[in-house]
């Protein structure tokens, strides 16, 4: 018996939770309509409609500013989610299937990135970099400043901890014993890690990454308090913006990003079915011949 | 009884108490190894900083607004105990705390209904979950404003109801339907993820056990759902509980909850060493809080 | 491996604990050749003597949004893109990099941030800043423009004798309404807000406060008749329960500071406490051919006083760029460049020179550049030392 037969026994519950969900999806994209329609409008304000235009997208696409902010959350963003997607994953591993000492200081430390309050984090990472540039400073006689660098470093810090939790979670589901396995199968752990391991854990390392990516890309307290000359990011420059006066260009630009961020996601979806479509057509051929 | 020679693959096969020894702690250091780079990071990179920040609270505020160190007192610690103090963070917790059982009462139902669908569409439904929040935080809550605004669609609706200003923005009401809002997805992930790993025939048994399904919901799925719903509601609880952008845009003159308080007191006023009192008295409740909810709930997400 | 987290407290500490000991004795935090040079510039004329033009590399400024004509926002405004005529005349580049408030500017430099070259705080700020330190003096010699200022900005409260700061556009606070939801003859008074037998008659919810504590406990000391520097700490008090019960009564919406003049012109406020030229742009924008957004919104200084405020340009003692920051400087006091700084921004210019070149919309509009009579009225804030930290006690526990 399927989950599915299961459940349509219980025709009226099957309906409820439909209902439910998709109220729940309405909730979900009513600000979200909101933005993109006002992204069009044709006056200044942000609530009150005076028609269609696309000023905006065409203001957004000159401003210098705007466009630079864009390129710096992009690097900042991809650079920390690579780094922490990395480290995290190797710390996940580490925690669900090792035991050694210190364990039990290195959870908790990793818990802490998430539990701290985004402006204590924000207010922490600056004056640790402040003094660690005097140090430098002193040594090397020239001080570094606050860059692009600082916020990337900033980034990691908590998306390690993100990563971790996810991966840690996937990893928890597994069944050790395919990995025992693959250890016995596999004379080189590496190649048991590369050949079992992996593949099992990718969609928390997937998902992690994806988190990462995502609270990179929207953070603005720690990046505002840890950026330096030059190295704006959006969210810190739409918060500059909505801070002078809000116009739909900040519309304009989260409905790009949007558009941008479906057609990544369902071309890879697509990407991933045409795959599977061949892999099975493949194994066909082999049935037949 | 002659000793007999041991051939080679006889000594190789005997697991001595000795090569146990060595082959777990061989392992251990392996494990230590796999986490060290993590590990440095965050020593170095947070570790760090936080004791500096430990050490700030312990200082003074200039008249100009910088931080002295040396003088140590604990003032700042004792005015935690002030009435306002307790007031904005008993605000903050009661909020969060309702944000989190709203969360989890829409969200459980919702990832329920996804995680049974077929392989494909479940996966796609997900992915429309995520895509609101792949647009900028702030313009998503800005938004809101709108939407909840004086003359925005929803109190047009409340209107058509005969429901006449109705004040909806820039109250407790708004920052918590903010918050659920920026926090829904935390809670519907792990929900879902848990839900989804279920061993179906489990239900299947416990449907044809008990005469009730909501019983055999009860007794079954909802606790080997747990830690899905653990992990979700700390997910949701912590970033609520610090949040800062929700009240700053849509909270209004008396609403102020601990994120602003402490960003309250880092820029405008400048009292690094209160801010951090603060925040690290807050920091070690939650840890400990955490701590225990984890024990209690299960151990992993 | 408890070991290494001892030893990690410890450097924690020495870092801590050295780092700040050297910051204190030279009066700054950043690295050791900014020190050695703040270290001169606090006393004498500064590193490196600027001839008028002069320039040694690229500028970096660091100012509010949107406070400078720049690119597609001048062009739609139709002035001037400062940045761009100042990087033709000069040869430079010109990084703008932006702050919020006035207390994240102070944040990043009181923190040791480097790299900026011109600054812009406001005039308490100013003071606060060369308190501390953190400015550096600014050279006559390469400011020859200085003759262009009006004499009336030449010596502020806040830094005697313009030593560390030029003006750069200055503003009124005061009240913005929509001649819609109040009535006829309004008492053009603090009253609107503070009075409630005058604020009954609006709907709950529908005015907003500048979220600052000096602007608002400045207002409610004005209502009383008290200075808005007073240094009385009964009057002070006094101030903050006349807030806190006018917050009891609900119709303060929030505090804002940034999008008070959108919230007014979109209906969501009917009264809203700010900044002269952030409403007068507000209109202005909103103001089409056919529709003149000023005959359903204005804004007005209310009768008992209130705030004159001045925004600044100033040079971090670490400025790379010194020289350049100067001819920046210089070229802002320019009389035509000061002009279209206000025509962009709607605010008042201090430059007196610049006066033939502003729209004559903008100077013969009495909220912009009011009689006498009414300037007499207003104060400048003022740097109180340790009475600062009583005011924003006193702000944050009314918002309780």
């Amino acid at each position: 018996m399927t989950v599915q037969s299961a459940l349509r026994r219980r025709g009226l519950l099957e309906r409820l939770l439909a209902t439910h969900s998709w109220l729940v999806y309405a909730f979900f994209y009513a600000p979200i309509a909101v933005l993109v329609v006002f992204s069009f409008n044709g006056g200044r304000q942000v609530s009150i409609w005076q028609g269609a235009s696309l000023r905006w997208y065409r203001q957004m696409l000159q401003d210098a500013a705007l466009l630079s902010a864009l390129r710096n959350s992009l690097i900042v963003a991809v650079v920390s989610t690579i780094v922490a997607t990395a480290l995290g994953t190797a710390t996940a591993l580490a925690m669900e299937r090792f035991r050694f000492r210190t364990q039990r200081v290195y959870e908790g430390l990793l818990y802490l990135p998430i539990i701290v309050p985004e402006v204590t984090l924000a207010a922490m990472m600056l004056v640790f970099f402040i003094q660690a540039f005097d140090y430098i400073g002193r040594i090397t006689g020239t001080p570094p400043n606050l860059s692009l660098t600082t916020i990337i470093l900033s980034h990691i810090c908590f998306n390690i901890s993100f990563v971790t939790v996810v991966v840690r979670a996937r990893l928890a589901g597994l069944d050790p014993s395919l990995e025992e396995a693959a250890a016995d199968l596999y004379a080189n752990r590496w190649k048991a890690f590369r050949r079992v391991t992996l593949p099992l854990i990718m969609p928390g390392v997937l998902g992690g990454g994806l988190l990462a990516l995502t609270m990179s890309l929207d953070d603005v307290v720690t990046t505002s308090f840890v950026s330096g000359p030059g190295s704006t990011t959006l969210p810190v420059y739409v918060f500059g913006l909505v801070k002078k006066g809000v116009t739909p260009v900040i519309n304009a630009v989260s409905a790009l990003m949007l558009l941008a961020s479906m057609t990544l996601v369902f071309s890879s979806l697509l990407v991933q079915r045409g795959g599977s479509a061949r892999k099975s057509k493949a194994r066909e051929k082999e049935r037949a011949s | 009884m002659a000793r007999r020679s041991r051939s080679a693959l006889e000594r190789a096969t005997v697991v001595t108490p000795d090569l146990e020894r060595s082959e777990t702690r061989a392992k251990s250091r392996r494990g230590f190894l796999l986490a060290l780079p993590g590990y440095a990071y965050l020593m170095i990179f947070f570790a760090v900083p936080m004791l500096i920040i430990f050490v700030y609270s312990f200082g003074t505020r200039s008249a100009t607004g910088r931080t002295i160190l040396g003088d140590w007192n604990l003032d700042s610690y004792r005015r935690l105990f002030d009435d306002f103090v307790l007031s904005v963070m008993w605000r903050s917790f009661w909020l969060a705390l309702v944000t989190t059982v709203i969360c989890l009462v829409i969200s459980y139902p919702f990832a329920y209904y996804i995680a049974t669908r077929g392989p494909r569409l479940r996966g796609l439904l997900m992915v429309l979950v995520m895509i609101p929040f792949w647009t900028n935080f702030l313009v998503r809550t800005y938004a809101w404003r709108l939407i909840l605004g004086r003359n925005g669609p929803l109190s047009a609706l409340l209107g058509f109801f005969g429901i006449e200003e109705a004040r909806l923005l820039f109250t407790n009401t708004a920052i918590l339907i903010g918050l659920v809002y920026g926090h829904l997805p935390f809670m519907v992930l792990p929900l879902y993820a848990s839900i989804e790993r279920l061993d179906w025939s489990l239900v299947e048994a416990a449907r044809d056990l008990y005469a009730s399904g909501w019983k055999a919901f009860r007794k079954v799925t909802l606790p080997l759902s747990m830690p899905g719903v653990v992990g979700g509601t700390i997910l949701t609880f912590i970033p609520s509980f610090g949040a800062y952008i929700e009240p700053e845009l849509l909270g209004g003159a008396q609403t102020m909850m601990l994120g602003s308080f402490i960003e309250n007191q880092y820029y405008a006023v400048s009292d690094w060493p209160f801010g951090s009192a603060l925040s690290f008295v807050i920091m070690v409740l939650m840890l400990v809080g955490t701590i225990v909810y984890f024990r209690k709930g299960g151990r992993t997400a | 491996m408890r070991r290494l987290v001892l030893a990690l407290a410890v450097i924690g500490l020495l870092v801590t604990a050295c780092g700040d000991d050297a910051a204190e004795t030279t009066t700054t935090a950043g690295g050791t050749t900014a020190a050695s040079t703040t270290a001169a510039s606090t006393t004498s004329a500064g590193p490196k003597a600027c001839a008028a033009g002069e320039t040694d590399g690229n500028l970096v400024l660091y100012n509010w949004t949107q406070y400078i004509p720049t690119g597609p926002d001048a062009v739609e405004a139709e002035v001037t893109d400062l940045i761009a005529k100042f990087e033709e005349e000069y040869g430079v580049s010109v990084t703008q990099d932006f702050f919020t408030s006035n207390e994240e500017l102070r944040s990043k430099l009181q923190a040791g941030a480097t790299g900026y070259d011109v600054i812009v705080p406001s005039d308490y700020m100013v003071s606060m800043l060369i308190t501390d330190g953190l400015l550096m003096e600014l050279q006559p010699a390469a400011l020859p423009n200085v003759a262009n200022v009006d004499p009336e900005f030449m010596n502020p409260p806040f830094d005697p004798e313009h030593r560390y700061h030029m003006p750069y556009q200055w503003g009124t606070t005061g009240i913005g309404v929509a001649y819609a939801e109040v009535p006829e003859d309004f008492p053009t008074s603090w009253g609107l807000i503070f009075d409630p037998a005058i604020s009954e008659q609006f709907p709950r919810g529908t005015i907003t406060l500048l979220d600052d504590a000096r602007e608002v406990l400045g207002a409610a000391l004005r209502y009383l008749g008290y200075s808005i520097n007073s240094t009385s700490e009964a009057e002070i008090r006094e101030a903050g329960d006349l807030l806190k019960s006018t917050l009891e009564r609900g119709i303060i919406a929030t505090f804002d500071s940034d999008t008070f003049e959108n919230m007014l012109t979109s209906g969501e406020t009917i009264i809203a406490h700010g900044f002269s030229g952030d409403f007068f742009l507000e209109f202005d924008n909103l103001s089409t051919d056919d529709y003149d957004a000023w005959e359903d919104f204005g804004y007005f200084v209310p009768d008992e006083g209130g705030v004159l405020w001045v925004d600044t340009m100033a040079i971090p003692a670490n400025a790379p760029h010194p020289c350049t920051a100067h001819a920046f400087i210089n070229f802002i006091l320019d009389a035509e460049n000061g002009a279209e700084l206000t025509n962009y921004n709607w605010y008042g210019s201090p430059n007196a020179a610049a006066e033939e070149y502003i729209w004559p919309e903008i100077l013969e509009d009495p909220s912009i550049y009011p009689p006498e009579e009414v300037i007499a009225r207003l104060e400048f804030i003022a740097d109180l030392g340790d009475l600062n930290a009583l005011y924003e006690q006193v702000f944050t526990e009314a918002r309780g």
